[in-house]
Parts: C-alpha cells; structure tokens; sequence
C-alpha cells in the first residue's frame, strides 16, 4: 500500500497483480465472515499476522532476491538452522542479546556466500542456494539431531507478550518485529540506489552493468538481505515455536516463493513490491484460517488450494504482462 | 568440452568408492546367493534405481532450458494410486496401468502451462508440486496403505540376478540414449534449450518437443514412485519421493548438463546420481547420523559446480596451454 503512495509516476497497470492480490484476500476473508460467526473479527485479523510474522519477513527477504530474477531456496532451512542456534546458544547459556546477534551474522554470512559463488563463478542461484539449503538443515542436525527447547525467560517474555489494541485485539511483538521489516524494505527498495539497482538487475543485467550501477554489489547484495531476513524469521519462528528443531519450516521456502508469487511479483526479476508479498502472506494466511474454521476439511487441502491459487495468479500475471518474454 | 566436464564427477565417484573401500574394505566384494547379486555396489545401485530414472526425465526437461519441480509428488501420487487401488483389491497390473496414465495426465498438464500458456517452468510445476502431494495425501487419507501383492513387490525389490529395478532405470536410460542421439531428436531438443523462438522459426515442432520431455519426465516419475513403494509393499504420500526432485536435479548439474538448457549428457546424469547415491551410502557406512548427509551432499555439489563453472575453467585453461582437439561434433553453443 505504501508503494503506492511511494512512486505515483509508475502507471497504474504495474499495480494491477498487487491489486488483485488485496482484491482476493478481501475476497477470501468475506467468504469466511459470510460462512463462520466470529470470522470477521479483529482478533482473526491480527492472527493472521501473529501466526504469519515470520512468514512476512522471509517473504520480504525472497522479495529482493526474485526481483533481480534470482530465486533463494535455502530460506527454510536457514530459518530453521537461526531456531536451532538460537536455542542451542541460549541453552548453553549465551546471553539473549549475544545469541541473536550470533543468529543474524550466520544468516547473513550464508546469504553473502551464497551470493559470492552466484555472481563470481556464475553458478545458477536454484542449485546454489539449494546447496545452501541442504547445507543449512545439515549444520542443524551437526548441531542436535533433537529438538532444544528454549527456557531463556526474556525469549519467554518476549515470545509470551501480547500488545493490547483497542477493542480488545491483541498482538505480538513478532508482528511490530515484522512490520518494521516491511517498512524497512519498502524504504530500501524505493528509495535507495540498492533499491534501484535491484529493479535495474531485473530488467536487464547487462544495461544495468552498462549504466555504470554497481551490480555486483546488488546481486550479492540480495543473498545477504535473504539470509538476514531468513535469520530474522527464524528468531521469530523460534519465538513461535519456542524450540529448535532441524525440521522446523520444512517446505517452507515453497510457501514463501508461492507468497511472492501470488504478490504479483515475476520470477523473471524487475516487478514487484514488498507490499504485494505481504498480501500474499495474508492469502495464504486467510486459507489456513479458513480451512481450520471448516473443521472437517484435511489440512491438505491448504496445499490444494495454494496451488491452486498460484496457477491462478500466474495466468493473471500473463494476461497482465504480455510484453515481458 | 564435454569429455572434460565428466572428469570430475568421476573422480568424486572414484574418491568416494575409495574412501569406501579404506572403511570397510569388503566394500566391492560381490556375491550369488539364489541367484541374486548381492553386495554394497549393487545396494547402492538399488537404492539409487529411482533417482537415476527420474534424473533421466529431468535431464531432457533441462536440456529444453525447463526444470520438473513435481517429480517427487508425481512419484508420491503413482504410489498412492497403485496401492489404494491393490488394497481396494484391484490387480497388481491394472493398478500400474493406472498409476501411469495418471502420471501422463500430470505430465500433460505440467506440459500445458509451460509449452502453451507459457508459463516459466519453475512456477509452473511448482504448482503441482504444492498440490500434487496434498492431493496424494487426500487419497490416502493420511494414511500409510501397506500392500500384499507378490507381483507388485518386483518392481522394487524383485531380482533377476540385478535388482529389477536398477535394469528398468538403465533400461530407459540407454533407449533414451539410442532414441537422441541416433536420431535428430536429441539435436532438436537441444535446439529448443538454446532458443526456443528460433528453432520454431526454423520448422522445429519446440512446443511438442516441450511437451512431449514433460509427460516423459512425469513417467519416469511415475515408474520411480512405484518403485519407492513397491519396494517397501507400502505408499507414504508424505515421505515418499520427498526432496528426490532436488537430488535429481543434482545429478543432473552434476552429470555436466547446464541448467540454463540447450546441451545435455544422460552419461552424465547416470554418473551424477551414482555420486549421489554413493555419497549417502558412505556417509551411513562411516557412521555420520543420517541428517548430516545433507552437509556433505552440499559441499560436494558445491565443489563439483565451482569445477565445472566456466570460471574456474578459464583459470585452469591459462595455466596449461595446450588446446585440446574436441572430439564431439554437435556442440551446440554453450551457455
């Protein structure tokens, strides 16, 4: 939404998948009101974002990387190697402040290696950061092959406390968390010269190189932000969960991709907005809410539906963007 | 060009097989008992009869500069469906029969959004890969369907000599082989990987080619789900076939065949999944846990595509000048 406001001079066309993501949450979210009581309530509503603020801010992260036409497959599986440091550090007695920091500098030094092979040695980015998935739920196992719970009381605190909104909604820090990130990146995308780079790669790396843009930094640039924000998701996943375990998030990078996706973000790299992940988010977060308001529905069908909803999205995104090869 | 790009799978197959030997020096030996061959190589031979299989549908997807993500939940969906039906008491051959036309059918679909609407491969089969296992998972109701059917059991643990299912793999590999390149059809594909726009403007059918190498890829997948299942008399629609698809897209960019399309080598891909394969299996003889293969499966891949970067082979060519004579003639330009 914000994005909106941010660059008015960009005709509205480009606006249009983004649109029609909010357009199918709203959708999606009247079905529910319609059919359940109680579905429209602002509790449901900030749920979607307390059980989803991780989700969020991997999304942003596989944002900046899809926008350049590359795609981050080590996402889950660093955000689950960020649980289990967390939770190993803390238990070995690692003050919180120390065990965080730890977390983030091991996210973002895998992205920038991820992101140092990607570019020097023109590694195609789907198999290297598909090393760097099998790579990171590795090291979790190295670390335990068990789940560590996590007991450190100011991760507890943290993890527990709620913010009480008007009306009797709450939320939790995980989402103020994770808005900020949204907002960072918007600012970042838009109106920094990182930020323009990053479109400029997804358009045309070699005018962009010609244009005199310093892409280098850029495409190694977006693996760091991806790792720092999978870090970052990890520690609130962690908070969520309150354990590491290798096997948290499993999968998880197919939901992120598919929440960018159903953003309206191309996976050929120079359109899209963070703000049109964020809705994808929700989507996916409103047919989750759904499908466990129905009750006798499996859960599969979550899986069903997001694939379903991914087809959807592309075929728009077809329709709405001939010109693109 | 290709000669070379073999070497260094092969030498990460003969460390490894080295290694093996060094641990447990048993390791080659190879013994008849009822008739069957029994020993470590033709375990891992067996284990890895599915990767290569679906590594070989996956190598001709690439080589059109495409990708199969679904692979996996193919193969999951082929195992529900044979052993629901069995279980529903249906026969062991109708039920295969029906697992793979299902599998052509997903095949077709995946074939549909990437050659007709055009859609970018990775997306395109990543929507079946996200619906395609729940889908398996609806049809067994979450459950694990144990079968009995002695005919059904061959495909994956059944023995003549070899395992059975290691000469099917091979078995698709070789007519696949003889198929492309001793027709033009191996040419035409790689036509279609290096530009898909000029090859149709030169009178090449790429959209039936397109096609045609995704219903390929889901067979293959669809032959490898039964294997999986069979050769555990059960279907596990949440397990089986998990993550082959990335093992299998590893042999292939192991095996030399570049992602970015338009050049492939089926040697390479045998070779590369046998890496694979072997690397799990060594890492359980060393007795490192299970998990931790990933690590080493990542170093590996890691060090094998930094090899075979063209980077790395600038720098390695300015060291020793002397300019090697290729001997292969359709080398189509490389990417």
């Amino acid at each position: 939404m914000s994005t909106l406001a941010l660059s008015p001079t960009r005709l509205p066309q480009r606006f249009l998948p983004v649109m029609a993501t909010f357009v199918v949450f709203v959708i999606t979210f009247g079905v529910g009101s319609f059919r359940y009581e109680g579905f429209a309530s602002g509790q449901v509503v900030a749920n979607l974002f307390v059980d989803n603020s991780f989700l969020i801010v991997l999304a942003v992260g596989m944002t900046f990387v899809i926008l350049t036409g590359g795609i981050d497959l080590s996402v889950g599986a660093v955000a689950a190697l960020s649980t289990m440091i967390a939770a190993a550090a803390l238990d070995a007695g690692w003050p919180p402040l120390l065990a965080v920091l730890a977390v983030l500098a091991t996210g973002t030094g895998l992205g920038l290696l991820m992101g140092l092979v990607i570019h020097h040695f023109d590694v195609q980015p789907f198999i290297v950061t598909l090393a760097g998935m099998f790579l990171a739920r590795g090291l979790c196992f190295l670390i335990s092959v068990e789940s560590v719970s996590i007991d450190d009381p100011s991760f507890r605190d943290l993890a527990t406390g709620t913010i009480a909104l008007p009306g009797g909604v709450t939320l939790t820090y995980s989402v103020l968390i994770a808005l900020a990130v949204v907002l960072a990146a918007v600012y970042v995308l838009h109106l920094t010269r990182f930020g323009r780079t990053v479109y400029a790669i997804g358009g045309s790396e070699s005018s962009a190189r010609l244009m005199g843009l310093a892409t280098t930094r850029a495409k190694v640039g977006v693996y760091m932000v991806s790792g720092f924000c999978s870090a970052l998701g990890g520690l609130l996943f962690s908070l969520y969960m309150l354990s590491g375990y290798g096997l948290h998030g499993v999968g998880m990078e197919l939901d992120v991709i598919a929440a960018v996706v159903i953003g309206g973000t191309l996976l050929a790299g120079g359109s899209g907005y963070v703000a049109g992940s964020v809705a994808g988010v929700l989507v996916l977060g409103t047919v989750q809410t759904l499908i466990s308001f129905e009750g006798t529905l499996s859960s599969w069908w979550t899986k069903i539906v997001i694939g379903v909803l991914l087809l959807a999205f592309i075929a728009l995104q077809r329709l709405v963007v001939r010109r693109r090869p | 060009m290709m000669r070379s790009r073999l070497l260094w799978p092969l030498v990460a197959l003969a460390a490894l097989l080295v290694l093996n030997v060094a641990v447990t020096p048993s390791f080659l030996e190879l013994r008849i008992q009822d008739g069957h061959l029994f020993g470590s190589t033709v375990d891992i031979l067996r284990n890895g009869a599915p990767t290569v299989l679906i590594a070989v549908g996956m190598t001709l997807v690439v080589a059109t500069r495409g990708i199969d993500l679904s692979v996996g939940a193919v193969a999951a969906i082929a195992g529900s469906i044979a052993c629901t039906y069995i279980a529903g008491g249906g026969s062991a051959v109708t039920a295969v029969l029906l697992a793979l036309s299902v599998c052509v059918l997903l095949g077709l679909w995946n074939g549909f959004l990437v050659s007709v609407l055009g859609i970018q491969p990775i997306i395109a089969t990543l929507v079946l890969m996200t619906a395609g296992r729940g889908g398996a998972m609806l049809l067994t109701e979450g459950q694990i369907i144990t079968v009995k059917s002695s005919l059904y059991r061959e495909i994956g643990a059944g023995f003549l000599i070899l395992p059975i299912a290691i000469l099917i793999s091979l078995a698709v590999l070789v007519a696949v082989a003889l198929l492309t390149r001793r027709t033009a059809l191996g040419m035409l594909i790689e036509a279609v990987g290096v530009n898909p726009m000029a090859s149709r403007l030169a009178g090449v059918h790429s959209r039936t080619i397109i096609w045609t190498v995704y219903v390929f890829a889901a067979l293959c997948a669809g032959v490898a789900g039964l294997m999986i299942s069979s050769n555990v008399s059960a279907a596990d629609a949440n397990n089986a076939g998990l993550w082959i698809e990335m093992d299998a897209i590893l042999a292939v960019v192991i095996g030399g065949t570049s992602l970015a399309g338009g050049r492939y080598s089926l040697a390479g891909t045998l070779l590369g999944a046998l890496v694979i394969q072997t690397l799990t299996t060594t890492v359980y003889t060393i007795g490192v846990p299970a998990n931790v293969t990933l690590v080493f499966k990542a170093l590996v891949v890691i060090a094998v595509c930094l090899l075979q970067s063209p980077r790395t082979a600038q720098l390695l060519q300015k060291r020793r000048k002397s300019p090697r004579s290729t001997s292969r003639s359709p080398e189509v330009a490389a990417g």
